[in-house]
């Protein structure tokens, strides 16, 4: 953990203006203002069809708004390079014919050196914790390894804004916990801002610093979530968030 | 016929593991063993007319002697000079136009149905015409050599190209591959196994097309060697043309397969098979 953190970068902040999105039908995304600061973990939750996967889609770059403005990086800051953000699906999605090693190293941005590429593809393999898997195929790991993977390969090129679509909503009760403590440990380390989207709620407050409830692609609440980390499951003050924010995604469902 | 039936049942009883290896890889030649048997053994006892179908003895003497002259290699050397280039040319056309119009929807419409419409022409229907355009020179066989093997190649490779996950081309782009890098990473090795679908079956119409080719038109290679024999009713070589079709086929689905497990090392399905 303490090589990764030598160098790390730190956040990058997030502006959405008026920002609109529709697929030819009806708005997914309308006249949404939201300012994410620089190393904040966001987690954006709401129904199905809410618009918090085309939200998320639209910060990663993509897709391209239809209206309004969004902005990585604060005010008089050059944009990122395209390697400082990095997104990490629902799905692993490893090239199944591609070494475990390699695989991370597709999230290294091109020109980085092989020698280079090796060193940062093996210490963030070490960092997830498959140190000694990677020489091997991905089809050889379960679930929860190749989300590991998947992660690593998004972590690799130290990225400054790490988009997390419903990474975790296919594991295990045990492995999304393991992967959660994983992801956070990370993010603590990295200072990268985190944008998560999920249908977890208990998910969203165990690590999100603020959380977003997207209704018919608005803000429907904006929640800051002020317990200390470490946080413990089953916490009350988590216990009475999560129950605040369902509360609001039942009623919107009303 | 009764000694082999013997041999079988002294095998079974024995202990398991000393047997096993070597009895499972005689397995598959255990069927052509038995029927190579009946026959030299229906020879002998004059069950069956020599005209019609030496003895393997006679057949395996035949071609000892067309070794020895040097006939035999010449006439595989034409042949497989034929198959290999015709594949080649056919081949790769196949390969490149499977990738152009699984790529490019442009490509798609331009050529696929034109394609489609002449891969349902029977290529060897074509002979005649193939005679009148360039006789029974070395030009017909690689044509039609070079038709039989192109549309397997280029239907599976299209197909491969097409049925490349999506999410993991998105996943090449959020991951800042550009088009080459995107083709070698992702569509080449997604489309594999399927272009290894279409060498395999583009093989086995290779020797079939030029076992035809060189039956009906040819003054050299195995096909001609068989039909040669036929006028002087020399059966044996007619018999021993037509095994060495059987071996050089088996030779080349045989590399073909050892180059899909190289290649497609990643996928359990073709691992240690």
């Amino acid at each position: 953990m303490d090589g990764m953190l030598a160098g790390a970068r730190a956040g990058v902040a997030v502006r959405l203006r008026g920002v609109a999105k529709d697929f030819g039908g009806p708005a997914v995304l309308q006249g949404l203002d939201l300012d994410i600061p620089a190393g904040q973990f966001l987690a954006i939750v709401g129904r199905s069809g809410c618009g918090k996967s085309t939200l998320l889609r639209l910060v990663a770059g993509l897709e391209a708004p239809g209206g309004g403005t969004l902005t990585i990086g604060g005010p008089g800051e050059d944009a990122p390079p395209a390697d400082a953000v990095r997104l990490m699906f629902q799905e692993p999605r490893l090239l199944p014919w591609a070494s475990i090693q390699e695989n991370v190293e597709v999230g290294l941005a091109r020109g980085t050196p092989p020698a280079l590429r090796q060193v940062r593809a093996r210490a963030t393999l070490a960092e997830v914790g498959l140190a000694d898997r990677a020489a091997e195929w991905p089809s050889v790991l379960s679930g929860g390894q190749k989300q590991r993977v998947a992660l690593a390969r998004a972590l690799v090129s130290r990225p400054r804004l790490l988009a997390l679509d419903e990474p975790l909503g296919a594991l295990d009760a045990l492995t999304r916990i393991e992967m959660q403590a994983l992801v956070e440990q990370v993010w603590r380390a990295e200072g990268f801002t985190a944008v998560l989207v999920t249908h977890d709620v208990a998910e969203a407050v165990a690590l999100a610093d603020r959380v977003v409830v997207l209704d018919r692609g608005r803000v429907a609440l904006d929640l800051p979530i002020d317990v200390p980390r470490p946080r413990r499951h089953g916490d009350p003050a988590l216990a009475a968030t999560e129950a605040r924010i369902l509360d609001r995604l039942l009623a919107d469902g009303r | 016929m009764s000694e082999a039936i013997l041999s079988t049942r002294e095998a079974a009883p024995r202990p398991a593991l000393s047997w096993r290896g070597p009895a499972r890889a005689a397995l598959p030649w255990l069927l052509p063993a038995l029927l190579l048997l009946a026959w030299q053994a229906g020879s002998m006892a004059g069950w069956i007319a020599e005209e019609v179908l030496p003895a393997p003895s006679a057949v395996v003497a035949a071609g000892w002697t067309l070794a020895q002259s040097g006939a035999l290699a010449e006439n595989i050397r034409v042949s497989a000079w034929r198959a290999l280039t015709g594949f080649a040319i056919g081949g790769g056309l196949g390969l490149a136009l499977g990738f152009l119009t699984g790529l490019s929807r442009l490509g798609e419409r331009l050529l696929d149905s034109s394609v489609q419409m002449l891969r349902n022409i029977p290529h060897l229907a074509l002979i005649p015409l193939v005679i009148l355009w360039f006789g029974i020179d070395e030009a017909a066989k690689l044509f039609l050599v070079a038709l039989g093997s192109f549309f397997p190649v280029y239907v599976n490779t299209m197909h491969g190209v097409r049925s490349v996950d999506p999410q993991l081309m998105e996943m090449g782009r959020a991951y800042g591959m550009d088009g080459p890098t995107l083709f070698r990473r992702v569509v080449l090795p997604g489309a594999l196994p399927s272009v290894f679908v279409g060498i395999r079956y583009a093989l086995g119409i290779m020797w079939l097309t030029l076992i035809v080719a060189e039956t009906i038109a040819a003054n050299s290679g195995i096909g001609y060697m068989a039909m040669h024999a036929r006028e002087f009713m020399l059966t044996d070589i007619v018999v021993f043309s037509i095994l060495v079709y059987a071996l050089l086929g088996k030779l080349a689905d045989s590399v073909a397969r050892l180059l899909e497990r190289l290649c497609l090392s990643w996928n359990p399905a073709y691992r240690g098979a």
